[in-house]
């Protein structure tokens, strides 16, 4: 190569570029370093997989939150801060209805209905594990999902519908008020304190042929609920007309109207399914962490919008993609970042995503 | 100015107007007759006059008020005095931080939601390079201002290079998070440990830690070594002097010279933000908001301006920041909750964005209205009513009383938790904000880039 070429090409290089490839360099010696310390043996196998495991359980639950998020976005065309304050809707109507199912009659109905607020009766009094009360669990879900669905239309009957020509700004802002009378009408039924909600998880030993291994069943509903209900969406958006038309309006609304779609019944089926899997998502991401208070949801609210802008926002799958990356960067950075920060991590990498691919990983085409 | 007389015909046909039946319709077409006759009324003023009455009588309104409100929490002269001291303390700070975030979208249409992360750089470099003790540099207090201005100038340009090719929604999802990157980096304990030039960080790791502040200038001012309780300089003395004529002691005299100085700073924005405003620049700033294409098409550099305008927003937020939470001399991390960002953004909201004066109105009625007003409320209760109702412990109980038409315990329950219904306000606040007047209070979006106006005269529509 002459002088003069590698002068043309220098010039030609972008910032963008230039970051592109420190990042790539910065990556690129992560793994080698993972591969280092999982040789030399500074990390065991055993614990990288408790890393990647717990990375999937937590990023199923972005990944379905984040479906209604990127649902709404692509759809109603705003990004709606609200979202968090969906899931902790769902968290505190679905939980109190676990309660209520599972020790009607035998405890005081005001503390089983507001989720314990006194600390009083014990998670494990109640029974609230998935082997000895599963109607209770899973009824919770259904309640969950409803009760969010409801609260989700309300908003939009009351605010959204009436800005649903202004700008996308003025929808957000809109949403921002929705999620502080949410977050805070929570924190005044329901106290604002932070509680222990379902009992220690119970555990059973699988065995598939040559190898066992201890199964913690609360996470296990929680992966088989978020993986069903994700394949459901799925089917839904392939194969029913209400998926078509979904797609289509993402696609473009002008063009979708004139062909003679119901717009108006497109957006409350949206609102529909993306309240429901919100409010299903915080209710099981309980099982995970154990406890509840009203500002959980609204701090979930930032990794699920990372992992739905770096899936690709307005894209289904890319919030499933999405949310499992950042689930899984958020354990796993814990190799090399100290416990605080690899949240941080997380953000970051959406950051240099949005920089280098302003459209997310599967965006490009905003059919959900 | 001709800045809101094309409002009138804009606001009786728009397209708001027409989902809008009942009661509700009439009032409000009644309030906006008022709004757009005072405003037509002050488009024949000057800017200037018109800018200061309106300032002017938000501020006696809400003074008018909160005395009202501390007279009824029992409190004596030096309370009323100490309370006043205290809204404008926060009014200004509101009022800095407000302008600044102003700059960002009402001006250059950045949707910048993650302003508490710009103050908390500031305050921390504050932190860093004035304190002593082991931990900091132990500069003068000014250079670890002028510092901290600097660190959020240049979170500013690291944030500002997203920004550039992202639209507005995703741009503020990306401060909001590079806010809380910085959030969990202050409570870092490795952070906490690190040690630089020699020095270890001391970020506090979550905790409170010391931070100097300029408050620190204006009370030596009064006294020797800036405590109350020290001699007084010759000043001191004689404002000592004349506020014990008005029983005012000398903690809220002192404190009320550090509000002077926030009400100074204010000042000093407000007019260096608005010579921007009404510059080439500022034109171009608006223009940008307005339609980027058609700026970038007539050959103005927008990205550069973007990066400017957002790069001066931030270090006017980290000044900001700096005078207000390093205020009480001791700061941590989660003084720099997302929440702060949000009510500075519902502050710009009820002002109007894109309107500096605005802006101003925007920091003093968000703050006596929906911030310490309210807060002020259970105090006055407890005062003026003989038998407050007992709080129960849980809604549960209250509501069951209700059953037994007992309407006490569930008030006493809403007393007992007013902060939260506090903030639920301001949320129904901003909604029926961008329900019913998105302008805000004083909002400049239309504005005429024309010396004379073009707008149609009153009454003619295109229908």
């Amino acid at each position: 190569m002459e002088a003069s070429d590698v002068r043309r090409t220098l010039s030609r290089l972008r910032v963008e570029q230039v970051l592109g490839a420190i990042v790539a360099v910065l990556l690129l010696y992560l793994v080698v370093d993972l591969l280092r310390q999982l040789v030399t043996g500074t990390l065991s196998t055993s614990t990288l997989q408790q890393y990647l495991w717990r990375g999937i359980v937590v990023g199923l639950i972005y990944g379905l939150a984040g479906i209604g998020l990127s649902m709404t976005y692509s759809i109603l065309r705003f990004a709606n801060f609200s979202h968090g304050d969906l899931l902790t809707t769902g968290m505190f109507s679905g939980w109190s209805a676990a309660y209520v199912i599972a020790g009607f009659g035998a405890y005081n109905l005001g503390n089983l209905l507001l989720v314990r607020p006194n600390n009083d009766p014990t998670p494990g009094a109640v029974g609230m594990a998935i082997d000895s009360q599963p109607v209770a669990i899973l009824g919770g879900i259904v309640v969950a999902a409803l009760f969010t669905v409801a609260i989700a239309l309300a908003a939009d009957r009351l605010v959204y519908r009436r800005l649903r020509k202004q700008s996308s700004i003025a929808l957000l802002i809109a949403s921002v008020g929705v999620a502080f009378v949410l977050r805070y009408l929570i924190a005044f039924v329901f106290t604002r304190s932070n509680r222990a909600v379902p009992a220690s998880a119970p555990e059973t030993t699988l065995d598939i042929g040559i190898a066992s291994t201890t199964v913690n069943l609360h996470e296990m509903t929680l992966v088989v609920s978020a993986i069903v209900l994700m394949v459901g969406v799925h089917l839904m958006l392939q194969h029913t007309k209400l998926g078509t038309s979904m797609r289509a309006m993402a696609d473009n609304r002008d063009l979708a109207k004139i062909t003679g779609i119901p717009t108006e019944r497109v957006v409350l089926a949206t609102w529909v399914i993306g309240a429901a899997l919100a409010g299903i998502a915080g209710y099981l991401i309980v099982l995970n962490t154990g406890t509840i208070t009203y500002t959980r949801g609204w701090t979930l609210l930032l990794p699920v919008f990372a992992g739905v802008i770096l899936g690709g926002i307005g894209s289904v799958y890319g919030a499933i993609l999405g949310g499992l990356i950042i689930g899984i960067v958020d354990e796993v950075a814990i190799i090399w970042l100290p416990n605080e920060m690899t949240m941080a991590a997380a953000f970051l990498l959406m950051i240099f995503i949005l920089i280098f691919r302003p459209q997310g990983l599967l965006g490009g085409v905003e059919t959900a | 100015m001709t800045d809101e007389s094309d409002d009138v015909g804009e606001d009786g046909a728009g397209p708001r107007e027409q989902d809008s039946r009942g009661p509700l319709s009439d009032m409000r077409t009644t309030v906006r007759e008022y709004t757009d006759r005072i405003t037509e009324w002050m488009g024949e003023r000057s800017r200037w006059k018109a800018d200061a009455l309106v300032v002017l009588s938000a501020l006696v309104l809400v003074y008018a008020l909160i005395t009202l409100l501390a007279y009824g929490q029992g409190l004596d002269m030096n309370g009323i005095v100490n309370t006043l001291v205290r809204l404008t303390f926060l009014m200004a700070a509101y009022g800095l931080l407000v302008l600044a975030l102003n700059l960002h979208w009402g001006y250059a249409g950045l949707f910048n939601i993650g302003v508490a992360g710009f103050m908390s750089v500031a305050v921390f470099t504050l932190a860093f390079v004035s304190g002593g003790q082991g931990v900091g540099l132990g500069y003068p207090i000014w250079v670890g201002m002028i510092a901290g201005m600097v660190a959020a100038a240049a979170l500013g340009l690291l944030a500002a290079l997203p920004a550039l090719r992202l639209r507005a929604d995703y741009f503020a999802i990306v401060t909001l998070g590079i806010a809380e990157i910085v959030r969990f980096t202050v409570k870092s304990d490795w952070v906490d440990d690190h040690r630089v030039l020699g020095r270890e960080v001391g970020l506090g790791a979550g905790s409170s830690i010391q931070v100097p502040s300029a408050q620190e200038y204006v009370l030596k001012l009064f006294t020797e070594d800036g405590t109350s309780r020290a001699d007084p300089t010759f000043v001191g003395a004689q404002l000592f002097e004349l506020g014990s004529w008005f029983g005012i002691d000398r903690p809220t005299v002192m404190s009320a010279g550090y509000a002077l100085l926030l009400v100074v700073a204010v000042l000093l924005a407000y007019v260096l933000l608005s010579r921007i405003a009404y510059s080439p620049f500022g034109r171009v700033l608006k223009a940008i908001r307005e339609d980027e294409g058609a700026a970038q098409a007539l050959g103005k550099p927008t990205s550069r301006i973007k990066i400017y305008s957002f790069v001066l927003g931030c270090a006017l937020m980290g000044l900001g920041g700096m005078l207000w939470q390093a205020s009480r001399f001791t700061v941590a991390a989660d003084a720099f909750m997302p929440i702060v960002t949000f009510y500075i953004f519902v502050a710009l909201i009820v002002g109007g964005s894109g309107s500096n004066a605005g802006s101003i109105v925007g920091g003093i009625a968000f703050v006596g209205l929906l911030l310490q007003g309210p807060r002020m409320l259970p105090r006055v209760i407890n005062e003026q009513w003989e038998s407050v109702p007992e709080g129960t412990n849980t809604i549960y109980e209250a509501v069951t009383a209700l059953g037994g038409a007992d309407i006490m315990p569930l008030i006493g329950y809403s007393i007992a938790n007013i902060d939260l219904l506090q903030r639920l306000f301001v949320g129904v606040v901003l909604i029926l904000l961008m329900l019913y007047r998105p302008d805000g209070l004083l909002g400049h979006r239309k504005e005429v880039a024309a010396a004379t106006d073009l707008s149609r005269p009153e009454g003619e529509t295109d229908d």
